[in-house]
């Protein structure tokens, strides 16, 4: 267990693909050079003409092969076991939504085809518009934003137009201290101030801070619902009716969209902008970190702002592109937004239909019930307890606080543990106001056998550590490698191969 | 349609009651108001089993005229470079597509490495020292480049090229207005930036001064000319110099100077040229690479490398401190996912081309962009836009309308390219037409190219006579 037999994987020391090859070596054959030639001067000058090629790799192609797929095992992945990571929905990604988007009238049409050559495209994109305005129950759609954090700030930019329009400038943005990392980095980016409000004792926003500090001042509030918690907030239509009241808006992180398809729509319950997360609640893959994409559905007054260019439908049905909207706050991007992932999301549209969304959203929420229940045992709870709340909707988040303090196993280390027995763990020391947060997101497509594993890995930690804290301590022990020093990395910070 | 989904009415029986819960229906009762509950089906389409699905989405796909459907010369930003088939392999692989970002760097080692081996050569490739894990895409890293310069000197105002690229001057626009910055656009003087206009434009209180390589005509800049103008116009300024910030095609780079050479601060780029597919404009990644004193303002991921407790070689996400996660309202960009798996498409690109392809194909594309330019600009109503040196694409000026032109060489199988005045939507741009060169677009396809544009061009002039 200290990490002095070590395994097959461990034993691969970590050589990255510079320093692999030799000199010469080649994987590329270039077409030939079919025109006549020409003096390089008169192509192009020496003086823009660089003195030595860059030092890329030198390499055959069974050794791109070879290097690429032995390190794509020193990684975890979804297909591979349970990663209940919360607020980031790790639902399973559909193989059709690969073979869709790999059709070459998708994958090799460029952005800039005419509209009238690019009509299964503005389609599709017109029919996904339709989708998320019904599922959001907000009408116009903008899809440009190619991540959640980008149409956050896109939501930002709208809100401060919509003020401005009016001849207003409103400088505050209101965020819960529950808010993802996200919301008040982007007020910031959108040139506006952050203004924290604070959460009551059943994890909803405060209503009296929220009063307190609505003013003529503020241009948005900001909201995850159901939160970061795992709970939605019982106060919502009141909260709606003190933002509107103070003549703000009201924005919609749809990070924890999965809770309520088809169940409880953000424009029903107030919301002006909402952030959709496709690569969440729409299973394009995460790719270890992107790509996303982050559309936006907006009600009525914000409309004329939305960003260029739209998708229009004319009245003999063909589609376009109007680039003409002259309140728009502009591009956000360049071209269309990022279309690759507009196709597994339709994809998974057409394949879930509306009964078959509501089922996810309900699934999503049954597994995350049954988890915490069975959180809930001896020998956990009493280490382990539930932040807020009772039940919760598709997320919970545990605090590790007592077991922190009566074994001295923190968070972190349970998780470091729960690697060892093949689980990614949850979120961990998120959202900030719970002690030692453990936030966990099982997700609509993992099965009871795999949630009842996973609560008997938990307790097998647990009742380890009430032996033996050093165990939980020191993990992990089967990986890759194990526990790294991070500070040494950011101290003194070697991001690039030598060569 | 129930779908991906695996709860039997005998587990659902079970489940309800270690909730302890008579109903489904009473979980979401007990926590979502009546009020703002649904109560109604939502109004869409029943699902579809998977070859339904299927077949839906390749009718689709047949209604567009893709690359593979006519020979396309379309560029500005986005190019139909081949994509050898590895990196489809390694791209649908479920280790490489199905990961969170890599918050647990024990089990995230693959991705990790990826990253420190993406930065390296973008790195190599930019001659600048510090690169991060990638950006979302081309104009809106430009923006996130002006954000940084922002952040680094607080000045108020950014001097821009009217050679950028059109959606990249818009994206800085937008974003501009939200932190307050003011834009001042260069114009173009045959065919690049006017080094007076530009060296007049920029004082002290300029924040950056930015502008494309090549530009958004296709044109070689003179890089080193324009960052040591932008230096020195604000030479007399105690805050210093304006941030240089250079937007630039990676695929040129084997060629063309290294930014890092040409006293460039921050390159930035549209990274789709590398191993990245059309996607109909997305996603591909954003290059993102800068001089050392820039590291800790970066926006986005930057992996480290490290030892593990048993002195084991590694990799972490660092510095993340500049991150919304740690930092919230003080970070130094607001991104989170971003493109992960499109920048592992580009540095095994990078990797398959290699130290020799990339120069050997720069000089291909060198040599087979002059080819076609000067054979289409023999063409009678067919000119150069502007004359200087051109790597992968050129704009020429039609004396017919473009939209017209297009339409007709459309009916024959081929693109002619990009219509820049549908792009810039300027008056002046009327005429113009963007023409892309890649390793596809062999000799016989220019030269029936220039067959089908001449056929065009003559039977519009003669339709609408001047």
């Amino acid at each position: 267990m200290t990490g002095l037999t070590e395994l097959p994987l461990q034993r691969q020391r970590a050589k990255t693909i510079f320093q692999k090859g030799a000199p010469g070596r080649r994987a590329f054959v270039c077409p030939e050079l079919d025109v006549p030639t020409v003096d390089p001067e008169t192509l192009l000058p020496r003086r823009f003409r660089r003195a030595e090629p860059p030092r890329l790799p030198e390499v055959s192609e069974p050794e791109i092969v070879r290097h690429y797929v032995s390190i794509s095992k020193r990684n975890f992945d979804l297909d591979s076991g349970f990663y209940p990571l919360g607020s980031c929905t790790m639902k399973h990604n559909p193989r059709l939504h690969e073979r869709v988007a790999a059709l070459p009238g998708h994958a090799r049409l460029h952005p800039l085809q005419d509209p009238e050559h690019a009509q299964g495209a503005l389609e599709l994109m017109w029919n996904l518009q339709q989708a998320l305005a019904e599922i959001s129950g907000l009408p116009h759609i903008s899809l440009q934003p190619s991540a959640g954090s980008h149409g956050e700030l896109a939501g930002v930019l709208l809100t401060r137009a919509y003020h401005e329009a009016k001849g207003e400038h409103r400088h505050k943005v209101l965020t819960p201290d529950t808010a993802h990392g996200t919301n008040p980095a982007t007020v910031t980016m959108a040139g506006l101030e952050v203004v924290k409000v604070a959460t009551n004792s059943g994890g909803g926003v405060d209503l009296d801070d929220l009063r307190a500090k609505a003013d003529g001042d503020v241009a948005c509030l900001m909201l995850t619902n159901p939160n970061t918690l795992g709970l939605f907030d019982p106060n919502i239509s009141e909260i709606a009716e003190i933002v509107h009241g103070i003549g703000a808006t009201l924005y919609y992180d749809g990070a924890n969209l999965n809770a309520v398809m088809g169940l409880s729509r953000p424009g029903d319950m107030g919301f002006d902008i909402v952030h959709f997360n496709l690569h969440k609640s729409f299973t394009q893959p995460h790719g270890g970190g992107g790509p996303g994409s982050g559309p936006i559905a907006v009600s009525d007054r914000i409309a004329p702002f939305l960003p260029r260019p739209l998708v229009v439908r004319g009245e003999d049905g063909a589609f376009d592109l109007d680039y003409d909207s002259e309140r728009s706050i502009g591009r956000l991007r360049g071209f269309q937004g990022n279309y690759g992932c507009f196709v597994r999301a339709y994809a998974y549209i057409c394949s879930l239909g509306a009964d078959g969304l509501k089922d996810a959203s309900e699934m999503a929420v049954l597994n995350a019930n049954y988890l915490l229940a069975l959180l809930k045992r001896k020998g956990v709870a009493e280490y382990l307890p539930l932040a807020y709340g009772e039940l919760c909707l598709h997320e919970f988040v545990l605090s590790g606080g007592p077991m922190k303090r009566e074994l001295g196993v923190k968070t972190l280390d349970l998780a470091k543990r729960l690697l060892d027995f093949g689980f990614h763990p949850p979120t961990v020391y998120f959202p900030l106001l719970v002690e030692e947060a453990l936030m966990v997101e099982p997700t609509e497509t993992e099965t009871k056998e795999t949630l009842d594993a996973f609560a008997d890995a938990i307790a097998e930690i647990l009742a380890e550590a009430v032996e033996d804290p050093e165990i939980a301590k020191n993990a992990p022990y089967s990986t890759p490698v194990r526990r790294l020093d991070e500070v040494a990395a950011a101290k003194h910070p070697v991001i690039r191969q030598a060569l | 349609m129930s779908r991906y989904t695996a709860t039997t009415p005998e587990n659902l029986a079970a489940m309800l009651a270690a909730i302890g819960v008579g109903s489904l229906q009473e979980i979401f009762d007990r926590q979502i108001p009546a009020g703002v509950r649904l109560g109604r089906e939502l109004d869409l389409p029943d699902g579809l089993c998977e070859q339904d699905v299927y077949e839906h989405l390749r009718a689709l796909a047949a209604r567009n005229t893709s690359a593979e459907d006519e020979v396309s010369f379309l560029g500005a930003g986005m190019y139909d470079h081949y994509v050898p088939a590895l990196i489809d392999m390694l791209m649908e692989r479920s280790e490489f597509l199905t990961p969170y970002t890599p918050y647990q760097p024990e089990i995230s080692q693959g991705g990790l490495q990826v990253m420190f081996e993406y930065q390296t050569a973008i790195c190599e490739l930019t001659g600048l020292p510090v690169s991060n894990a990638s950006v979302y895409e081309g104009p809106s890293a430009v923006a996130a480049a002006g954000y940084l310069a922002k952040l680094h000197n607080g000045k108020s105002r950014f001097v821009v090229s009217a050679g950028l690229h059109p959606h990249s001057i818009e994206t800085l626009r937008t974003n501009a207005h939200g932190y307050g910055m003011e834009l001042i656009e260069v114009p173009l003087s045959g065919g690049v930036t006017d080094p007076e206009e530009w060296a007049a434009a920029i004082d002290a209180d300029t924040s950056a001064a930015i502008f494309a390589q090549p530009n958004f005509h296709g044109a070689v800049e003179d890089a080193a000319a324009l960052s040591a103008a932008a230096k020195s116009a604000a030479r007399d300024n105690a805050e210093g110099a304006p941030v240089v910030i250079a937007q630039i095609d990676p695929i040129a780079l084997g060629v063309l100077a290294a930014p890092g050479e040409c006293g460039v601060d921050v390159a930035v780029g549209e990274g789709q040229p590398l191993g990245n597919r059309l996607d109909f404009g997305g996603p591909s990644f954003g290059l993102f690479a800068a001089r050392e004193e820039y590291l800790r303002r970066m926006p986005g991921r930057i992996a480290g490398e490290t030892v593990d407790v048993d002195g084991r070689r590694g990799f972490v996400l660092t510095l993340q401190t500049r991150e919304q996660h740690i930092r919230r309202e003080k970070a130094t960009s607001n991104i989170c996912t971003a493109q992960a798996l499109n920048a592992l498409g580009g540095v095994v690109y990078l990797s398959w081309l290699g130290r020799q392809g990339i120069v050997e194909l720069g000089e291909l594309l060198l040599a087979r962009t002059h080819y076609a330019r000067e054979t289409l600009a023999s063409i009678d109503g067919v000119e150069k836009l502007h004359s200087q040196p051109v790597i992968r694409e050129f704009a020429l000026r039609l004396d017919a309308d473009v939209a017209a032109v297009k339409a007709r060489c459309a009916a024959n199988g081929f693109n002619p390219g990009v219509d820049i005045q549908a792009l810039t939507g300027r008056e002046e741009d009327r005429g113009g037409l963007l023409v892309a060169i890649t390793e596809r677009r062999s000799r016989a396809e220019i030269d029936r190219l220039a067959d089908v544009l001449g056929a065009a061009v003559a039977a519009e002039r003669q339709a609408v006579p001047a």
